[in-house]
C-alpha cells in the first residue's frame, strides 16, 4: 500500500515541483529535466495499473483527514485510462517541444514551468472526487494553458487567449456557484456523499444546470465552443496538440463523472437528449466549418469541435454500450488529433505557413510527417483498424441496440463528413494536378519532431487493437446508477 | 430574513456583473466586471452554508481559496491584456480577421 501511495503522490507532486526547480536551473537544463520528469509519469502509473487491475479501487485521504475537511484522492478504471492517456500523449509532445520550443530560448523557458503545472493539474485532477477539488484542478489547467497559447506573443494568440481566459472564467464561476449551492444543501463535497445526500429539487437541478453549463464552455461544445478555433489554432505547435488532445478531455471526463456519479438516477429525460442535441450541433457544425477552413490547423481545431460531439451522444443513450464508446472516443480521439496538431506544427514550420492553397508536394517535401497526418486521420474518420473507428463502432452498436435511429444515422453522417474534411486536405496538399509549385524552399524539421508525431499517430491506430484490456478497465468503472446495461 | 436579503443582493450584483461583461468593451472592464461576479458567489455560497447564525468552517475555507483563485487569475489575465495592449495598441479583443494569416 505504501507503494500505492507514492505513486499516486509522484503522479501529482512530480510535475508540480518542477516550476520551482526549474526556476534556480539556468535555460539549458530545463527542458530535459521536464522531460525526465515526463517519463517518470509512467512509471508512477504501473503499481497503479497493477493495483486497479485486481479489482481494487484506490482510496487515499492526504494526510490522513477524512472528508468533508480533507482531501480524498480516488481511482477507479475510467479515472486511470485517462491518466495513462496523459501520460502517453505528454511523452512525444515533450519530445517534440525540446526542439521547438528550445529550452535556451525565451519560448522554452516559458513552457517547460507551464507544462508542467498543467500536467501537475491534469493528474490531480483526475485523482480527485471532490467537487471543489475539481475546481481548483481545473482552475490550474485552464490558467496553465491560457498562458502557454500566448508564449509566442503574436497578437492573434494573445486575443484567442484572452477570450479563452475570460469564458474560461465565467465558466468558474458558474461552476463555483454550483458548488456552493450544493454544498449548502448536502454539507458535503465528495462526489459519492453528494449522490447518496442530494435531492431532486429546484435547487439542485439549478445546481446541476449551472455546472453543466459551465462544464460545457470549458469543454467547447456547440454552440459554447466559439473559444476553440481560435485558440487551438493558433497556438504554438506541441501547446495546439496538448490543449486539443488532453485539455479539453479533462472537462468532458467532469460532465461524465458528474452527470452520472450526481444526478445518475435522477430521471431527466430530456435534458439528455437536449446535451445530445448540442452533440449533434457540434458534429454538424465543426465538420461543415472544417471543410471551408483555408488554414490547416483551422481544419484541425473545428475536427476538434466535431469529434467532441460524439462524446455527448452518451447522455441520451445511457447506456454501458455507450459509455464504453465515449470512453473509447475521450482515448482515440486524444491520441489522434494530439498527432494531427504535431505534425501540421511541422509542416507550419518547415513551410512557414498552413494555408492549405500553400502546401503542394507534401508527398515528396514531407513524407513522414503526411504519413503522421494521414494515419492520425484514419484515425479520426473513423477507419478500422484504428482507435476512432472502435470508438465509433462502439456508439453504433449502442445507438442500435436501443433503436435509437436517429443517433445512429447521425455518427454516420459525421463519420462521412469528418472523411471528407480530412481527405480535402490530402487531396489539397499532395494530389492536385495543376498545382506542382508552392513554396520552393523549405526546411525539414527535426527527425525528433517528426519521430514525436508518427510514434502519435501509430498509437492512435494501435488504439484499435488493445480494447480487451480497456474495456474491461471502463467496465469495472460503470457509474452507480442511470445506465442501462 | 436577513438571508433573503443577502441572496437577493448578491443577485443583483451577479446581474451586474453579467451586464458589465457583456457590454464592456475595454478588458479591465471585462475583468472587473468577472470580479464583481465572483465576489456574489462567495456571499451566495456564505449564505447557502449557514449565514451569519452558525458559521460554516468548511464554507469559510472554500471561500478563501476561491478569493486565492481569483486573486491569480486576475493578476495573470492584467498581465496578458498588457501584452495584448503592447501588440496591437488596444486593450479590447472585439476584432476581425482571427480565421487568416
Amino acid at each position: 500500500m505504501t507503494m500505492i501511495a507514492e505513486s499516486l503522490a509522484g503522479l501529482v507532486f512530480i510535475p508540480l515541483g518542477m516550476p520551482l526547480l526549474v526556476l534556480l536551473l539556468p535555460g539549458r537544463a530545463r527542458g530535459y529535466l521536464c522531460f525526465a520528469a515526463v517519463l517518470a509519469l509512467p512509471l508512477c502509473l504501473l503499481p497503479l495499473t497493477q493495483e486497479v487491475w485486481s479489482g481494487n479501487e484506490i482510496t487515499l485521504a492526504l494526510a490522513e483527514f477524512h472528508p468533508p475537511l480533507g482531501i480524498v484522492w480516488y481511482l477507479d478504471g475510467l479515472a486511470l485510462i485517462m491518466l495513462w492517456l496523459t501520460a502517453i500523449v505528454a511523452v512525444p509532445v515533450s519530445l517534440h517541444a525540446l526542439t521547438s520550443f528550445p529550452p535556451n530560448e525565451e519560448s522554452g523557458r516559458g513552457f517547460w514551468p507551464l507544462w508542467m503545472m498543467l500536467l501537475a493539474g491534469i493528474n490531480a485532477l483526475f485523482l480527485s472526487a471532490d467537487l471543489f477539488n475539481l475546481y481548483v484542478t481545473l482552475e490550474m489547467i485552464t490558467l496553465a494553458g491560457v498562458a502557454m497559447i500566448g508564449i509566442g506573443g503574436k497578437a492573434l494568440a494573445l486575443k484567442a487567449a484572452m477570450r479563452y481566459l475570460l469564458l474560461g472564467l465565467l465558466a468558474s464561476v458558474l461552476y463555483l456557484l454550483a458548488v456552493g449551492l450544493i454544498y449548502g444543501q448536502t454539507g458535503a463535497l465528495d462526489i459519492y456523499l453528494v449522490g447518496e445526500r442530494l435531492e431532486t429539487g429546484h435547487l439542485a437541478s439549478t445546481a446541476l444546470v449551472l455546472m453543466m453549463t459551465g462544464l460545457l464552455v470549458k469543454s467547447a461544445i456547440f454552440p459554447m465552443h466559439v473559444w476553440l478555433p481560435a485558440a487551438h489554432g493558433n497556438a504554438p505547435g506541441p501547446v495546439s496538440a496538448i490543449l486539443s488532445g488532453l485539455v479539453v478531455k479533462v472537462s468532458l471526463y467532469m460532465l461524465i463523472r458528474i452527470w452520472f456519479w450526481i444526478a445518475g438516477d435522477w430521471e431527466l429525460p430530456a435534458a439528455a437528449t437536449a446535451l445530445g442535441l448540442l452533440g449533434a450541433g457540434a458534429i454538424l457544425y465543426g465538420s461543415v466549418a472544417a471543410l471551408v477552413q483555408p488554414r490547416l490547423k483551422m481544419v484541425i481545431a473545428y475536427s476538434t469541435v466535431a469529434q467532441l460531439g460524439y462524446v455527448m451522444i452518451l447522455f441520451p443513450l445511457a447506456s454501458v454500450g455507450a459509455f464504453r464508446a465515449a470512453s473509447y472516443q475521450l482515448l482515440a480521439h486524444g491520441l489522434a488529433k494530439a498527432a494531427m496538431f504535431l505534425a501540421a506544427a511541422n509542416i507550419l514550420k518547415s513551410l512557414g505557413t498552413d494555408r492549405l492553397i500553400a502546401l503542394t508536394d507534401l508527398d515528396r517535401k514531407m513524407p513522414v510527417d503526411l504519413f503522421a497526418f494521414t494515419l492520425a486521420a484514419v484515425s479520426i474518420m473513423g477507419l478500422p483498424p484504428s482507435g476512432g473507428f472502435l470508438a465509433k463502432w462502439l456508439l453504433l452498436e449502442a445507438a442500435w441496440k436501443q433503436d435509437a435511429w436517429g443517433w445512429l444515422v447521425l455518427v454516420s453522417v459525421g463519420s462521412l463528413l469528418s472523411a471528407a474534411y480530412l481527405f480535402r486536405v490530402i487531396a489539397l496538399t499532395c494530389f492536385h494536378p495543376g498545382r506542382r509549385h508552392g513554396p520552393t524552399r523549405w526546411q525539414p524539421p527535426p527527425s525528433s519532431a517528426t519521430n514525436a508525431a508518427l510514434i502519435l499517430a501509430l498509437l492512435a491506430i494501435a488504439a484499435g487493437f488493445t480494447s480487451a484490456p480497456v474495456l474491461d478497465l471502463i467496465d469495472a468503472s460503470l457509474p452507480p446508477g442511470g445506465i442501462w446495461p | 430574513m436577513t438571508e433573503v436579503v443577502f441572496v437577493l443582493a448578491a443577485s443583483l450584483v451577479f446581474g451586474i456583473g453579467v451586464w458589465g461583461l457583456l457590454i464592456a468593451e475595454h478588458l479591465l472592464r471585462k475583468l472587473l466586471a468577472l470580479n464583481v461576479m465572483s465576489s456574489s458567489v462567495f456571499v451566495i455560497m456564505l449564505v447557502a452554508a449557514g449565514g451569519n447564525a452558525s458559521p460554516d468552517p468548511v464554507a469559510q475555507a472554500l471561500i478563501l481559496t476561491g478569493i486565492v483563485i481569483a486573486v491569480a487569475a486576475t493578476a495573470f489575465a492584467l498581465a496578458l491584456m498588457i501584452s495584448i495592449y503592447r501588440e496591437t495598441g488596444r486593450a479590447s479583443i472585439t476584432d476581425e480577421d482571427d480565421d487568416d494569416r
